[in-house]
This record gives structure tokens, C-alpha cells and sequence, in this order.
């Protein structure tokens, strides 16, 4: 689960790191009461959106005047903020973050992640920050300073002086570095997070280390335990296909294809995506409806699937392990003569009682176009795609 | 015996009374599987379908000689469940929980390591389907009338994907020696490479099929350990090619983050190791029957 900066900031502070004196805003006017609250002459502000990349998508503007943050905000505000980890529908812009302006003269790279190679948690740290950490990979990668925590004890201060000794911190800021280091490992660690990163970490023009911008990523499995930062999920942020099927148990991702996929497991159901692709075709999502696939969940499935309006396709793939197909076959006939739809269905299925299954879907009376193999599904999914788009072009014509 | 189980590993199921557990202790039981204590605290002294139910693993152990566990715990408490086999006796433990908590997992693999290697348990899992030696045992939640018994040693990180692959098989009258999930988690308890090395030193498997997906380190790191050191022919099939960057594809694991993680590099690391990549999942069991027919001739 992702967090805005202003929240990530709120929680790195109270777990010692230093961070510049900020206000929330909903509106143009509390961005500049905002402003007027935390006195100076220049303010920087922020759309919060869960993305990187906002300074060149136009969503962090300097403002010397109040007069120039009601201007600023006014184009921020109901604004889609589109920059290039969002994808070309944007996040909306709901909230902006107001910061007194801070000179500085270093920035540094920072971020806590979890290594899959060496199964711990891994700091990952960089001289040249204000980059991307790709960017910083690809051009300075000798500039990038790692060292992995030890579970059993936690980050060691002798760590974290190793860090700042790497990154030429000065001497005189190396206990607030170490402050700096053990409070985000410690708020990484009690929170489960799955990432931290403060890009950039910046020592000020008067001497001072402070995180700039700061980016928080929680462990779904983990939230049952830490309600607090349950609460900090913002749904605006979200697909709302996506978050819709999340509250209902199901794992959908929409993607900008034509073919929907309905699937039991996420293993197939990405091969099932593959397939399509394959077949000349594009999936308009993944979909896993989970090892059981009941009736319901295949019901669930098909109305989230059709309220994608770009889907015109619907290629049901399930294997019947425990299940038998005649069961699965019974839940698709009974899902489909609930909720007709209007595009082709193709259903495979394999496993248990496949024959049975497929005489259910067969003696449906359901205009339900059968296959075999998965390849078939997906060569009968396109084909079908392609008439019906002819369909509609022909109607169209006339 | 096949690597990890056989006709005489003796299980324990801890979470046994819950209804999941209940479900698979019944088909475990029907496969031949020698269950031979369930595990939960505060109930010992039950019985599920004739199993003996314990309130800690050491007394299962004490009791019934248990050296294999299927952890069937719900996710807050399963990674206490998995320290608790690996420090009651247990040789090998496969967990099917999906939900646990990355950190806790990052516990478990640290706790494990305070035992010595030779008394270390293995652990398969979680978030996975479990492992099977046809004929011999089954130990988890897959279907066991799909596998037949042979000498493909199968190991994936994905439930029903494994499954297509086994069905293929068995549609072309192709055996397999062990099926192993490895489970579709981030942090997890075998990796790849960990398998590889028991099938490699296994003399029931001759071929090896492997199913990966998108994410993590684990299937390029299984290629260089096939490059520098398997004999045995390795066929596989990574799931994902359409995955897009950044997003968590159902399994907490399948997400690309990194340079090598997409499911075209990795199809490029593995195939420039030697390994046959099957392009397409639906001919996985063409793919292995070409191999073993070539190795055949």
C-alpha cells in the first residue's frame, strides 16, 4: 500500500528524521493560509499523488507569494497529474503539501528496500541524489553504497557511520545521519514497510540534514496488525476497478487491451495474458478469482471484467484441481444466464471432469464458444474479437 | 527415496482443525499420505478423520515420530508455526499459507539458520501448492489424480500453472518423480536453485521442467547454476510477458522492479544457460516430451 510524502514525512519525523515545516492543503485557499501559518518568503508546493516523478509533470511549483501559490494550486487542483509512472490516465490531484523553501547544498539518495537475493533488508544509498535511483544506476553507478540489516539485532550504528563515511557526509553531520539512517530502518522494521526512500536527502546551506521528499510502500499482508497505517490508504489514488475488486478478494489489474481474462490462480492467469498476446491479441486485464472458484467469485468476475468498457472478449481459463469442471461449468451457466453479456465468452477448461464440464457448457444453450488447450482459447478469444469488431464496424457503416 | 518425501515420511498438519486443513488432511490421507498427528495448540487430544491432534509440535513429534509438516495456519500466526516445526524436529515443512507478513519471513529464514546444517529444516513455501512424489506421498493442496509417477522433477513458484504442466503430462503419458512449489512469495523458504541442486543429485528425476514467472532474482540465479552445474536437462516456461512494470501481478513476488526481472530477460538469461524455454504454456508438455525423446536417442 502506498502513502503520500506529506504522511510518509508525518510518520519519518516522529521516528527521529528531520523534515522541512509543512502544511496540508485541500484548496487553493489553505494552500496560502497554509503558507501565511508557516511564515518565510518562499514555499514549495507539492501535489500529492502516489507517483514519482512530479517536478516534470508540472506538480512542484516554487512560489514566492501567497498571491503565486493560489495561482499554482488553482492549476493543480481537480488536475489529473500524469507523469511517467502513472500512466497516460494520470492520479487526480486532491491534496497539496505546502513547505518553506530550503536552500541546500548536497543531495543525497536514500532509500530501504527488501533484498530478495539476500532475503533482508538492504539499504541502498547514493552520493549524486535528485536522480532516479535507475538514473543514478545507469550513470554513477560507483557512486551507490549498499549494506543489508542483520534481523536479529536490527541496523547497527557502526552500519550507518559506514554509510555516511561512504557518502562524505561531514564529519559534524554524522550523528544526525546515523539519526537519520536508524529512524527510517526502525519506521521500515515496526511498520512494515516493504520500501522506504528519501529522494532527495539534502544537507542545507545552515549545516542541517533534511529529507526533502520522502516515499513510504506498506505490506498489505502486514496491515491486520498496524491500523493506523491502514488508515492512511487513499482510494482516489487507486483504479477504482482495482480497489473495487480488492474489497471483494479478488487480485485485478486492467490493463488497455480488448480480451478480459478470468482465471484461477496468478501463475496461469499471467499465462493465460501471455497467450493472448501471443495469439495476436492484447488482455484488457489480470484476474485471478483464486484456487476455489465458486460460482460467485466466477459471477463477481464476469460483472468486474464487463465494466470494462474496452473489453470485447471474455476468455475464462480455469483449472479444476480440487474442483471439478462440472461445478465450475455450472457456476460460469449460471453467472453468464444471471448477467448476460454482450461480447463473445470462451471458456477452457482442464482438470477434474473436463468432459462433464464441457458438456454442461455445451448443452447451456448459451452461445458459450468452447476450447481445449489454452493456445486454442486464445486463437478462438482473438478471432472472436475480430469478428465482432467487423460486426460493429459493418452496423456502424450502415 | 524421491528428494524430500516418501512412503514412509511420517506428517503432522499444523492448523489441522481448521476447515481448509480438514479438506486436504481427507485427500492426503485418500493419496496414501501417512498423516500422523495434527498440531493445535489447546486442542490436544482431539482426533481429525483418526489423526491424533497435539498443542505443540514436540509433542507430535515425541508421540508420533513426525519429520515432515504442513503448516496450515492462518498468516498472522504461521510464521510462530514454521519456527516451531523448525525447532520441534522437523525435517521438512511445507507451508501453503498465502498472506504472511515479508518481515516475518524474514524472520523465519534467520531463525532457521541458528541450526547446523545437517539438523536444519528444509522449508518449501508459502503461498504454495505443496509437494508431491507420485505414488508416494503428497504433501499439500494440489490434486494428486493429475500426476502420474515418473521421472520429470517439476518446481514452480505458481499453483495451477504447475498443474497445466502435470495434466500435460499425464495427457501424454509422462510420469513425474517430484513436484515441488516453491511458492509465489517474495521471501520464501527454498529457492529455484535450492531444488534444482536436490533434482540434480536425485536419481528417480532425468528431466527437470521449471516454471518461474516475472520478479525476483531467483530464476537468473537458477540459470547460472544450471550453466556451472547440472548434468540433467532443464526445461522451462516463465509466465508474464504482458506483466507491466511495477504492478503486483497476485502473487506478493511477482513484481518487476529490477533490471532481469521481466519475463523476457529472464527467458533470455535461461535459454543463454542451455534451458529449453517452452514460449508458450500450452506447449510445456511438448516441449518436455522433445527434450526426454532427444535424450532418449
Amino acid at each position: 500500500m502506498d502513502i503520500h510524502e506529506y504522511q510518509a514525512k508525518e510518520i519519518l519525523a516522529k521516528f527521529g528524521v528531520a523534515v522541512p515545516q509543512g502544511g496540508l492543503a485541500y484548496s487553493p485557499e489553505q494552500a496560502a493560509y497554509r503558507a501565511r501559518e508557516l511564515g518565510g518568503s518562499r514555499w514549495i508546493v507539492k501535489a500529492q499523488v502516489h507517483a514519482g516523478g512530479r517536478g516534470k509533470a508540472g506538480g512542484v511549483k516554487l512560489c514566492n507569494s501567497e498571491h503565486e501559490i493560489q495561482d499554482a494550486t488553482n492549476d493543480m487542483f481537480g488536475r489529473k497529474l500524469i507523469t511517467h509512472q502513472t500512466g497516460p490516465e494520470g492520479k487526480g490531484i486532491y491534496r497539496v503539501y505546502v513547505e518553506n523553501a530550503v536552500d541546500f547544498n548536497r543531495e543525497i539518495y536514500l532509500g530501504f528496500v527488501l533484498d530478495r537475493t539476500s532475503q533482508r533488508v538492504m539499504i541502498v544509498a547514493s552520493s549524486e541524489g535528485g536522480m532516479e535511483i535507475e538514473e543514478i544506476s545507469a550513470k554513477k553507478p560507483e557512486s551507490i553504497v549498499r549494506s543489508t540489516v542483520e534481523p536479529a539485532v536490527g541496523l547497527q550504528e557502526f552500519q550507518a557511520r559506514e554509510i555516511a563515511f561512504a557518502l562524505r557526509i561531514p564529519a559534524a553531520l554524522t550523528q544526525q545521519m546515523v539519526r537519520t539512517l536508524t529512524g527510517c530502518y526502525r519506521a521500515f522494521r515496526e511498520l512494515d514497510a516493504t520500501m522506504v526512500e528519501i529522494n532527495p536527502l539534502v544537507i542545507t546551506a545552515d549545516n542541517r540534514i533534511l529529507a526533502l521528499d520522502a516515499k513510504m510502500t506498506f505490506d498489505g499482508n502486514a496491515l491486520f496488525r498496524h491500523p493506523h497505517v491502514s488508515e492512511l490508504r487513499d482510494k482516489s489514488q487507486e483504479d477504482p476497478r482495482e480497489a473495487r475488486a480488492a474489497d471483494r478478494g479478488l487480485a485485478y489489474i486492467g490493463l488497455t487491451g480488448n480480451i478480459g481474462c478470468i482465471v484461477n490462480g496468478a501463475g496461469l492467469a499471467m499465462a493465460t495474458m501471455d497467450t493472448i498476446k501471443l495469439a495476436g491479441g492484447e488482455p484488457a486485464n489480470f484476474l485471478d478469482i483464486g484456487g476455489g472458484a465458486t460460482p460467485e467469485r466466477v459471477a463477481k468476475a464476469f460483472r468486474l471484467v464487463m465494466s470494462d468498457e474496452n473489453v470485447q472478449a471474455i476468455l475464462v481459463n480455469i483449472f479444476a484441481g480440487i474442483n471439478r469442471c462440472d461445478w465450475v461449468a455450472e457456476g460460469v451457466v449460471q453467472a453468464l444466464t444471471a448477467n448476460p453479456v454482450d461480447v463473445p465468452v470462451i471458456v477452457r477448461l482442464a482438470g477434474t471432469n473436463v468432459e462433464a464440464g464441457q458438456k454442461i457448457l455445451a448443452t447451456s444453450g448459451l452461445p458459450i464458444i468452447r476450447a481445449n488447450s489454452l493456445m486454442e482459447a486464445a486463437e478462438r478469444a482473438v478471432t472472436a474479437w475480430r469478428n465482432d469488431q467487423k460486426q460493429n464496424t459493418k452496423m456502424r457503416a450502415i | 527415496m524421491s528428494i524430500f518425501l516418501d512412503r514412509d515420511s511420517r506428517v503432522v498438519v499444523q492448523g489441522i482443525t481448521g476447515r481448509m486443513a480438514q479438506f486436504h488432511t481427507k485427500e492426503m490421507l485418500d493419496y496414501g499420505t501417512n498423516v500422523v498427528a495434527g498440531v493445535v495448540p489447546g486442542k490436544g487430544g482431539e482426533t481429525v478423520f483418526g489423526v491424533p491432534v497435539f498443542d505443540t509440535v514436540k509433542e507430535a513429534v515425541a508421540a508420533t515420530g513426525a519429520n515432515a509438516s504442513l503448516v496450515f495456519v492462518p498468516p498472522p500466526f504461521a510464521a510462530d508455526s514454521i519456527m516451531e516445526a523448525a525447532d520441534g524436529g522437523i525435517r521438512y515443512c511445507v507451508c501453503i499459507t498465502d498472506g504472511i507478513p515479508a518481515q516475518d519471513m524474514i524472520g523465519v529464514k534467520r531463525y532457521m539458520m541458528r541450526y547446523p546444517r545437517e539438523r536444519r529444516m528444509v522449508l518449501t513455501g508459502p503461498n504454495c501448492a505443496g509437494t508431491i512424489s507420485p505414488g508416494k506421498a503428497l504433501l499439500g493442496i494440489m490434486p494428486g489424480h493429475i500426476y502420474l509417477p515418473g521421472h520429470v522433477g517439476i518446481v514452480g513458484r505458481s499453483g495451477t500453472l504447475g498443474y497445466e504442466a502435470a495434466q500435460q503430462l499425464k495427457d501424454r503419458g509422462i510420469g513425474v518423480s517430484t513436484s515441488v512449489g516453491i511458492g509465489g512469495d517474495p521471501i520464501n523458504g527454498s529457492s529455484f536453485r535450492d531444488i534444482l541442486e536436490r533434482f540434480e543429485a536425485d536419481p528417480e528425476t532425468h528431466v527437470i521442467c521449471m516454471i518461474g514467472e516475472i520478479g525476483g532474482p531467483q530464476e537468473a540465479e537458477a540459470a547460472a547454476y544450471i550453466q556451472e552445474h547440472m548434468t540433467k536437462p532443464v526445461i522451462a516456461y516463465i509466465a508474464g510477458l504482458t506483466a507491466p512494470k511495477g504492478r503486483t501481478m497476485g502473487h506478493a513476488g511477482a513484481i518487476i522492479s529490477a533490471f532481469g526481472e521481466s519475463a523476457s530477460e529472464k527467458v533470455e538469461i535461461l535459454t543463454a544457460a542451455g534451458v529449453t524455454v517452452a514460449e508458450n504454456p500450452s506447449v510445456i508438455g511438448d516441449t518436455v516430451a522433445r527434450v526426454m525423446g532427444r535424450k532418449a536417442a
